[in-house]
């Protein structure tokens, strides 16, 4: 028997293989005609803003930008004692030129990042330099302040030296990079993205939980439900999803406030004092509260998609072959709503994960998240590398939990209805 | 061991869902144990709202149920021991056919060991050894109808509930199944109650048959007889063919009457009609009014032929009888060539013990 397989060919005496791909050749550009102007919105859109984030997040050219012919001659320097004439005759040079340029303030700030002082010191210079003869930097910059002639703020500047910093990150993770080049912890009083972190994941988790909690029992009762009651169910669960996100977390404003609705309540029913109302906004109870309402419908919906599909005859099997109706229910009917869970749970989680407008308003200091810190350094320190890298970190963390998920239930089997 | 002619009895029960409209009334029915019984009848007839009560999924609305002389109307249907065949499966997608087997078992705390040999065992019933691992959805219709009864049975219920089980089939399928639990109630006994409206399953599959109508047992007796006797003129148009002559009843004599129609008059056996003047519906099935034949009858007739319709083992002639042009005549095809054609006029005959005088229409 031979090993080769005999090639089809067609009438004309062109092998099949071939005459198949170049008919199907004309419907594989056609189809991706039809797709283009969408390929092309998705990269415009989303695969070039995350992509111009991530690498700002870790951009740090400007320093080497604003300082070029300085890095060129810290090339050779090894760091150890101060750097020779030539650094300090660069260094004056690139400086004097962002001073004509009335840029040299970027560059302050910038390095006041890495060490504290650089601002006073530089402005001492941009004065003193004026006078500056062209000879013998070295000493005439020294003797502009004591700073300049500590070899600390000269490794200070070679550090910004890498086009790439992963700093940022450091930064957001509450840590940096010590003189030494060693990763520690900032002081303890300025840890305050780690808080942030850990309680944007609590507040996820719980809004997410609270969220299954609630939305189970009613995403059962709708597909269960004769139709007539349960399209009014629907509009219930929809119409909070179709009112604006400001209007209801300012009704939320309106309930939650120690003089709000709801305290009113307690107080007439007698279960708190007038004088002793409980705080239920501008903490986390609120966030709590206003997040899980506004995220139940993300819930709902892909609970009741997949329940709807589960026909009533399963659980009367289960209980006819013998099951309680809570072993029917718990082997039968929850593993087949997993689906659905895994959906909702995955879609409220990651919403959760970067809420910003609603924890902004009803959370106050202990319930505003990570992403109002990011929205802060956006609009408020101009410090978008920071914003870009806390950002992806936000990013990387739903990337992880859709992978965690893959791994558990498979991500094929997420029904979004 | 005697067996027990009441194994499940219904005393009057009657079930209405909403307050206004009864869908079963006071229904009796008595259920010998071993006994493979059909409910028989039109949608809405009632037949499957009594299944789910006897199941437990519905409860009566008056009377009571009793299984092995137990009232059940208050027992949930988990404590029932009642097996049952869904109309759709009801196989659990998420598990595979050994598991939705051991189901039952696994609840009934069986231990490992005895719970394999019973799916073992239950398979190889339905010849279905080796798809343990399978899961329900890659298997065919037949398949999947199979493992359903062999999870209905694995637990050795006494009864077992089947809803409309081989509606989803096709023809061949269907009839292949029909048998297959046919043989399977005979060989292991247990008492199976059906709920088909298909007559043809209804025929061939049961011991007794319940036909239901407008939430009331019409008739309630074996194959044949419900064939050969109906009880009423609901029964015989529901099961198999028949040809009616509606008319009223000029003379009863001797267990025989006299039946004028609009044209002329047949004698026929009277059943529902007890009196001169009563109106009735005579029926006669098809295969009883012969053409031309040997032995003497009372009912002798002429009919022209309006219809001729070939169907391999035998003829279907369309007559006009009597003003009646819907009487159909089945001929076998071996009898000899009796001048069947298209316009021809016939004599037909049949006994008047066939032609059943029942409640008018």
């Amino acid at each position: 028997m031979s090993n080769e397989t005999k090639q089809i060919l067609t009438t004309d005496g062109i092998p099949l293989e071939v005459s198949l791909k170049k008919a199907e050749k004309k419907n594989k550009i056609k189809a991706f005609l039809l797709v283009a102007p969408l390929l092309l919105f998705l990269i415009i859109t989303y695969i070039f803003p995350i992509g111009d984030m991530l690498f700002r997040s870790v951009d740090d050219r400007m320093v080497t930008n604003m300082l070029p012919k300085t890095y060129k001659a810290m090339e050779k320097w090894d760091g150890k004692d101060l750097p020779p004439e030539e650094v300090f005759e660069a260094f004056y040079i690139d400086y004097k030129l962002l001073v004509e340029q009335k840029t040299f303030g970027k560059l302050a700030t910038q390095l006041n990042y890495e060490k504290n002082g650089f601002k006073s010191i530089l402005k001492k210079l941009k004065r003193k330099m004026k006078k500056f003869e062209n000879e013998n930097y070295k000493e005439q910059i020294m003797a502009v302040h004591k700073r300049w002639a500590n070899v600390e703020y000269w490794r200070a500047i070679k550090r910004r030296a890498p086009d790439i910093t992963y700093a940022k990150y450091l930064k957001a993770m509450d840590m940096f990079e010590n003189e030494d080049g060693n990763i520690s912890q900032v002081s303890e009083d300025r840890r305050v993205h780690r808080v942030l972190w850990l309680r944007t994941l609590e507040v996820a988790f719980f809004v997410t939980v609270f969220c299954f909690l609630m939305a189970y029992p009613i995403a059962h009762l709708l597909a269960t439900l004769p139709m007539k009651y349960s399209n009014l169910l629907m509009i219930c669960v929809l119409l909070p999803f179709w009112t604006s996100l400001l209007v209801r977390t300012a009704s939320w404003m309106i309930l939650l406030q120690q003089q709000g609705i709801v305290n009113d309540f307690f107080v007439w029913i007698g279960l708190v004092a007038n004088d002793n109302r409980p705080e239920m906004m501008y903490n986390k109870t609120g966030t709590y509260v206003a997040m899980t309402q506004i995220l139940l419908p993300f819930m709902v919906l892909p609970l009741y998609s997949v329940m709807k599909t589960i026909s009533p005859s399963l659980m009367r099997a289960g209980k006819s072959l013998g099951g309680t109706p809570f072993v029917a229910f718990w082997k039968i009917y929850f593993p087949l709503t997993i689906p659905g869970i895994g959906a909702g749970c995955l879609l409220v989680f990651i919403l959760a994960i970067g809420y910003y407008i609603t924890p902004a308003l009803v959370g106050g200091a202990s319930g505003t998240l990570i992403s109002n810190q990011i929205a802060f350094h956006m609009k408020s320190t101009l410090d978008w590398s920071f914003a870009s890298a806390m950002g992806l970190m936000l990013l990387t963390g739903v990337l992880v939990v859709y992978w965690v998920y893959n791994k558990l239930v498979g991500v094929d089997n997420i029904k979004l209805g | 061991m005697s067996k027990n002619s009441q194994f499940v009895k219904f005393d009057k029960v009657d079930k209405s869902y909403d307050g206004k409209v009864l869908v079963v009334k006071d229904l009796n029915l008595d259920i010998a144990e071993g006994e493979f019984i059909t409910m028989l009848g039109p949608s809405g007839s009632g037949k499957t709202t009594c299944l789910m009560m006897l199941a437990g999924f519905e409860t009566p609305t008056n009377g009571e149920i009793y299984l092995d002389s137990n009232p059940i109307s208050n027992i949930p249907p988990h404590k029932r021991g009642i097996g049952m065949v869904f109309q759709n499966y009801a196989l659990f997608p998420h598990m595979t056919v050994y598991e939705n087997l051991a189901f039952p078992l696994n609840v009934r705390k069986v231990p490992k060991d005895e719970i394999d040999k019973k799916v073992d065992k239950a398979l190889s019933m339905v010849s279905l050894t080796g798809f343990e691992n399978r899961m329900p959805g890659q298997l065919s219709g037949g398949q999947q109808q199979r493992v359903a009864v062999a999870r209905a049975l694995v637990f050795d219920p006494a009864v077992v509930l089947m809803d409309e089980p081989l509606g989803a089939l096709d023809k061949n399928l269907r009839e292949s199944m029909q048998y297959e639990i046919k043989h399977i109630h005979e060989s292991i006994g247990v008492t199976v109650v059906y709920v088909t409206h298909d007559q043809g399953e209804a025929l061939t599959m049961s011991n007794r048959i319940a036909v239901f109508n407008d939430g009331k047992v019409q008739q309630l007796s074996s194959p044949d007889k419900l064939y050969e006797e109906p009880v009423n003129s609901f029964v015989a148009e529901f099961i198999g063919e028949n040809n009616t002559f509606q008319g009223e009843v000029s003379d009863i004599s001797n267990g025989k009457c006299k039946v004028k129609l609009k044209e002329g008059e047949i004698v026929a056996n009277p059943i529902n009609v007890k009196s001169t003047g009563d109106k009735t519906t005579v029926s006669i099935r098809p295969e009883r009014a012969l053409i031309n034949p040997s032995q003497k009858m009372d009912n002798n007739h002429k009919g022209k032929i309006e219809e001729v319709i070939y169907h391999g083992d035998h003829t279907r002639v369309r007559l006009n009888v009597l003003g009646n042009s819907e009487f159909i005549l089945k001929v076998p095809n071996s009898s000899q060539n009796l001048d069947i054609k298209l316009g021809n006029i016939i004599n037909i005959s049949w006994d008047s013990a066939d032609a059943r005088a029942l409640d008018p229409k």
